[in-house]
């Protein structure tokens, strides 16, 4: 991985539909608009001089109190260049919903469900968008950081046992 | 399903499609895990996985703690391979704190990785042949499980619940007769491995059970993010030891085993050979192995010798920041990805520069190989869903956190 970087490159050829580039701790990472997303992507897989053919991870994270709210973060793995990237996308609290990846990559379907269940951030276009982790009776999304981390939700009744005769 | 007012001749079983459920608690899948299938017979029509039984909020508690405390929880991802979890983790956090550990600390990560390969594949194999009927075979690698079990104990205090790793570090160097031990250790399980080879390898039962059945095209494989053995069976060389190679794995001659068809039997010689493989690394770098500290010697990232904490206040500042405040983590993110026993294990790492992790995600290797599953033992028979669970070993704790 000692290679030159690939950002200048991608600047060069994506101009400003990159909204920031840099390379922390040698990790490549762009960040692209939600309307450019699929276009940049489909190029990342499609152009044999990236050749992203593995979609390694696509998960989210949540800046509560910054705006835009969320970041979709794909990590790209391709294994002819042996190469990394990642591609991250402002997601907006008020419209949290982004292109599904599921076209352009398989292992998008489980991962964007699980986006969903956590974030709660919407995939249009997804096959089948339900639940992974949790149930369908969950109420709210886990990794948000306004989800309280000790807030329960049994789907049956919890019984106290100090204060509560068990013989009911 | 049928309904009510159909006509006769649709309930007739040979002509419906039968929907079942199999799991989430089945006597012949390890894991909690539920199928629920479409049948024709007994051709799997549509197979739709549940996952999640086993969802312990495993990246929502690590946001709680400090970094260290998150150590582990790691190792309860993957309880049959715990080293390699917390020695992706800390160099995940080592990298976003641009440190180098020693070299021997180095290859002291690649001794108990290697170990926790051997069991994470004695595991599979051993629990895959038992569920096809070869129960001598899981007896006897549970027996080999057992010995590199011994050995962790004798490493890190504990079989399963290692926290072994440290960021900056290990929590303990090796005990002064290791070698001795995993040399005993490897004789004993090199020949248990000899004794499954016989019984399996060219066995006409088993065999017909996994050649040929969950087959998975390359570039399938590839669109579905399958990593590791399942990835490899398909004739991919792609191996992040090799390809990204991390904590000095260029350091030593080993091979990657590579399949052809994509297809079970493939995926358990895979496995088989990877075996071997990994007890030469353990050999190897037991011989070259390094002398020297296996800690940093960085007092806002490793803890102070306990002497120093007793008998001097410095030392006892020193851990009380580091055990209530946590080690301060550069905020940035990274990504870094070793290889699991079922793939590219990735953490991906958010920090804000506080003590505690801002999100901590895991790229767990069985997870997107369940995602997979579905597609393989579509059109295949219903008890083949079997020996291609089997092959994919999944992990709960790894593939719902």
């Amino acid at each position: 991985m000692s290679r030159a970087s690939l950002l200048p490159r991608l600047q060069e050829l994506f101009g400003d539909k990159l909204l920031s580039a840099h390379d922390q701790c040698g990790d490549d990472t762009i960040v692209v608009g939600r309307d450019h997303m699929i276009e940049v992507l489909r190029q990342l897989r499609e152009r044999p001089e990236f050749a992203f053919d593995l979609l390694a991870d696509e998960t989210a994270a949540d800046y509560l109190g910054v705006s835009p709210r969320f970041e979709l973060v794909c990590h790209l793995y391709s294994l002819s260049h042996n190469r990394r990237l990642r591609v991250k996308v402002p997601v907006p609290e008020d419209d949290p919903v982004v292109p599904s990846l599921v076209p352009l990559w398989k292992s998008a379907n489980w991962l964007e469900r699980e986006v969903w269940d956590m974030f709660g951030i919407r995939f249009s276009g997804h096959p089948d968008l339900r639940r992974i982790l949790l149930y369908e009776q969950f109420v709210g999304h886990p990794l948000r950081k306004d989800y309280p981390v000790n807030q329960r939700q049994p789907l049956v009744p919890e019984r106290d046992p100090v204060n509560q005769d068990w013989k009911v | 399903m049928a309904t009510p007012a159909a006509a006769p001749a649709a309930l007739d079983p040979t002509e419906e499609i039968m929907e079942i459920q199999m799991g989430p608690s089945h006597p012949a899948s390890h894991g909690t895990i539920k199928f629920n299938l479409k049948l024709d017979g007994e051709v799997v029509v549509d197979c739709d996985v549940e996952v999640g039984y086993l969802h312990r909020a495993f990246e929502k508690m690590t946001e709680q703690g400090t970094w260290t405390q998150a150590i582990p929880y790691t190792d309860r991802l993957n309880y049959a391979s715990p080293f390699i979890n917390n020695v992706a983790f800390v160099l995940a956090v080592e990298k976003l704190l641009g440190i180098e550990v020693p070299p021997r600390c180095q290859y002291l990560r690649v001794i108990v990785s290697e170990l926790s390969r051997l069991t994470d594949h004695e595991t599979c194999l051993g629990m895959a042949a038992t569920e096809l009927g070869a129960m001598t075979v899981g007896f006897l690698l549970n027996e080999a499980r057992e010995l590199i079990y011994d050995l962790a104990e004798a490493i890190s205090g504990a079989r399963l619940t290692v926290t072994y790793c440290r960021i900056g570090g290990l929590s303990r160097d090796f005990p002064p007769d290791i070698s001795e031990r995993v040399t005993a250790a490897f004789k004993h399980t090199r020949a248990l491995i000899s004794d499954c080879d016989k019984l399996l390898t060219r066995n006409r039962i088993f065999v017909d059970r996994m050649r040929g059945i969950g087959v998975i095209s390359q570039a399938e494989a590839i669109s579905y993010g399958l990593t590791g053995p399942m990835l490899r069976s398909t004739g991919t060389n792609y191996d992040v030891r090799k390809a990204q190679p991390y904590s000095s794995y260029d350091h030593f001659d080993f091979e990657v085993p590579l399949g052809s068809t994509g297809d079970n039997y493939d995926r358990f010689l895979c496995r088989f050979a990877e075996m071997e493989q990994s007890m030469r690394i353990v050999e190897q770098a037991l011989k070259n192995l390094p002398a020297g500290p296996v800690r940093v010697e960085d007092p806002r990232i490793v803890l102070p010798e306990k002497s120093k904490v007793y008998g001097s206040i410095e030392g006892l500042m020193n851990h009380f920041k580091l055990i209530m405040e946590g080690i301060k983590v550069p905020p940035g993110e990274v990504y870094h990805a070793v290889e699991g026993a079922n793939g590219e294990l990735g953490f991906y790492v958010i920090s804000d520069g506080s003590g505690r992790p801002y999100r901590v995600r895991v790229r767990p290797p069985c997870f997107l190989a369940m995602g997979a599953l579905g597609a393989m033992v579509k059109g295949g028979m219903l008890a083949d869903i079997i020996p291609t669970f089997g092959m994919v070993n999944m992990i709960g704790g790894e593939c719902d956190r």
